[in-house]
């Protein structure tokens, strides 16, 4: 490699100015407002209590998180897995018109659409009661932990979808074709010969998909009770009923954890496989 | 973005020369009229399952659009009791909160365009065509924003501004726009300017050009539809942002998103459901024509 360009680190100097400053610095800071007291000094108090407060919401969010994730893993698979291997021309095409079309709704107009949807006398509920699905008795309020889990897998598939399936659209076809001619159901091959294939996109969708979700604030306000919540509506509680910036920085110290752990836990696969490549 | 593989790709055993001696299981094939039974009872199973994906889909979306035009809608009934458009009228009269809304975000949605523009252009640049020390790090660098828990970001970014007078001012929530928004507008112009042939800029040199003229009169113009689909992701991301507008802008500033949340908290969700509505309008015309803004040549160079 030449010497690295002095006019080009001149070029980039302002875009990298703005992420420190807007990022970094306060990056810094509520690590600093998390892990000292007001004396100054290295202390673990704020942790205590916002374990000691909030320990069932960490909880509630790594299973809300984590349970989305999966389902949107598997929708994301099945849909990617029907775009390529499916065989009806008309349930391709409108498959493909279909489950784009949440991508780039915001999460707070996500969060209104399903705050009336899936409310005890929401649409979903009068649907299936007019089917005769129901009886309206049966009808209960989707408003809770079920709610944010929705409304996170609804707006998340589309994007990990259409991942997966521009992925799934590059491999070599001939693999696919080998398969299905030794007599694989299309089943084993979307298991077997695809999925291994893109693995890699997959895990980047859900991964990104996992911290999106980790920091949204407005779907677990709009859409769920008070109790239990997500660490968010927490944070912001903290923050608007207290003024109490170093229990809300704890809990943002925890959320940086358990996005970190998650991003290691990509990089770890990422690194096995490069060795066992 | 996807591409379409033909169905009519050889799919019958001996299409590959290597499997033209194995024994064609699939081939062989039960009477006709139990494949054609099973084939009605498949197609009606893959209909209905595709009904209830699409009432999943759009049952939201609708429950959104008859709020926004029911006038009264109470418990025992299933749909709206009265239909009007009284609400929209409330919502686009001039002097209305949402219309004063409207027209903050969409300055600030346009201010942060023009900031991120300003620096991701020379940035996206370097990147793509100058040499940079550690220039995969400083890449991620922009994603981090992105890629982390915001809420935590966003009550210390407050917490500073407050100290410099920025919390609720209009600067103040462009500035914490166009962060978030880097990722986008940084990455993308590298890609585009990835994407645009050196070849195009040796001969403009070659003829005399000089390096700036070859860069404004080649290179930017070539690169000019990728910074556009930059600029509109940027845009809409500003548009949709509701975290750190909520910590950063209130009170002063209260864009469609937050207006959105208070009539919601508040009970009025004629008026949220119309607020959601305008925000969906940008969103859904970005789904539908991204593919024309983002090419797939600078798509396929993103975050290289």
């Amino acid at each position: 490699m030449t010497r690295p360009s002095f006019f080009g680190l001149i070029l980039i100097a302002p875009a990298l100015a703005m992420i420190a400053a807007l990022f970094l610095y306060p990056l810094g800071f509520s690590l600093v407002s998390a892990f000292t007291v007001p004396g100054g000094g290295f202390s673990l108090t704020h942790f205590e209590k916002a374990i000691d407060l909030y320990s069932t919401d960490i909880l509630f969010t790594l299973f809300i998180v984590i349970l989305s994730t999966l389902l949107t893993a598997a929708i994301s698979i099945a849909i990617a897995g029907a775009l390529t291997l499916g065989e009806t021309p008309w349930l391709i095409a409108s498959l493909r018109f279909l489950y784009r079309w949440p991508l780039f709704i915001p999460f707070i107009v996500a969060a209104q659409c399903m705050r009336t949807f899936l409310a005890k006398n929401g649409l979903m509920n009068n649907s299936l009661v007019a089917m005769g699905v129901l009886e309206p008795l049966q009808t209960t309020s989707f408003l809770d932990w079920r709610g944010i889990v929705i409304t996170f897998v609804w707006k998340q598939v589309p994007f990990v979808t259409l991942m997966l399936a521009g992925a799934m659209a590059s491999i070599d076809r001939a693999t696919i074709e080998a398969g299905r001619n030794l007599g694989a159901s299309r089943l084993r091959v979307l298991f077997e010969i695809v999925l291994p294939q893109v693995t890699q996109t997959l895990l980047v969708g859900l991964v990104l998909s996992f911290v999106t979700m980790l920091s949204v604030l407005s779907v677990p306000m709009m859409v769920a009770g008070s109790q239990p919540t997500m660490m968010t509506v927490d944070m912001a509680f903290r923050i608007n009923s207290y003024g109490d910036y170093a229990t809300a920085n704890a809990l943002g110290v925890i959320s940086y954890a358990i996005a970190g752990a998650v991003a290691w836990i990509y990089l770890r696969h990422n690194v096995k496989r490069e060795v066992g490549a | 973005m996807t591409t379409d593989h033909p169905l009519t790709a050889p799919r019958v055993a001996g299409a590959i020369p290597a499997f033209r001696k194995l024994p064609q299981t699939r081939a062989r094939a039960p009477s006709a009229s139990s494949v054609r039974w099973g084939g009605y009872l498949g197609t009606i199973l893959k209909g209905l399952g595709l009904a209830v994906f699409a009432f999943m889909l759009f049952g939201p979306l609708a429950n959104l659009a008859l709020w926004s035009v029911a006038e009264r809608w109470y418990t025992p009934f299933k749909l709206p009791v009265t239909y009007g458009l009284r609400y929209w009228e409330v919502v686009f009269r001039p002097t209305g909160d949402a219309m004063s809304s409207l027209a903050t975000s969409v300055s600030i949605a346009c201010l942060t365009v023009v900031v991120a523009l300003a620096v991701s252009v020379p940035a996206g640049y370097a990147l793509a065509r100058l040499k940079l020390p550690l220039r995969t790090l400083l890449m991620i660098v922009f994603l981090l924003p992105q890629a982390f828990p915001s809420v935590a970001i966003y009550i210390n970014v407050a917490r500073v501004f407050y100290t410099l007078g920025l919390t609720g001012t209009i600067p103040g929530v462009v500035l914490v726009h166009a962060a978030h928004g880097l990722v986008y507008s940084v990455w993308i112009a590298a890609a585009a300017f990835a994407a645009v042939d050196r070849d195009l800029e040796l001969a403009a040199r070659n003829i005399g050009a000089s390096p700036l003229r070859t860069f404004f009169t080649i290179t930017l113009p070539l690169a000019a539809p990728g910074i556009m689909a930059s600029a509109i992701f940027v845009f809409l991301e500003s548009l949709d942002e509701f975290t750190g507008t909520f910590f950063v802008g209130v009170p002063q500033v209260t864009t469609l998103p937050l207006l959105l949340y208070n009539a919601s908290m508040g009970g009025n969700y004629q008026i949220a459901s119309i607020t959601a509505l305008i925000l969906l309008v940008p969103s859904v015309l970005f789904m539908l024509f991204i593919e024309r803004f983002l090419k797939a040549d600078v798509l396929s160079k993103v975050g290289q």
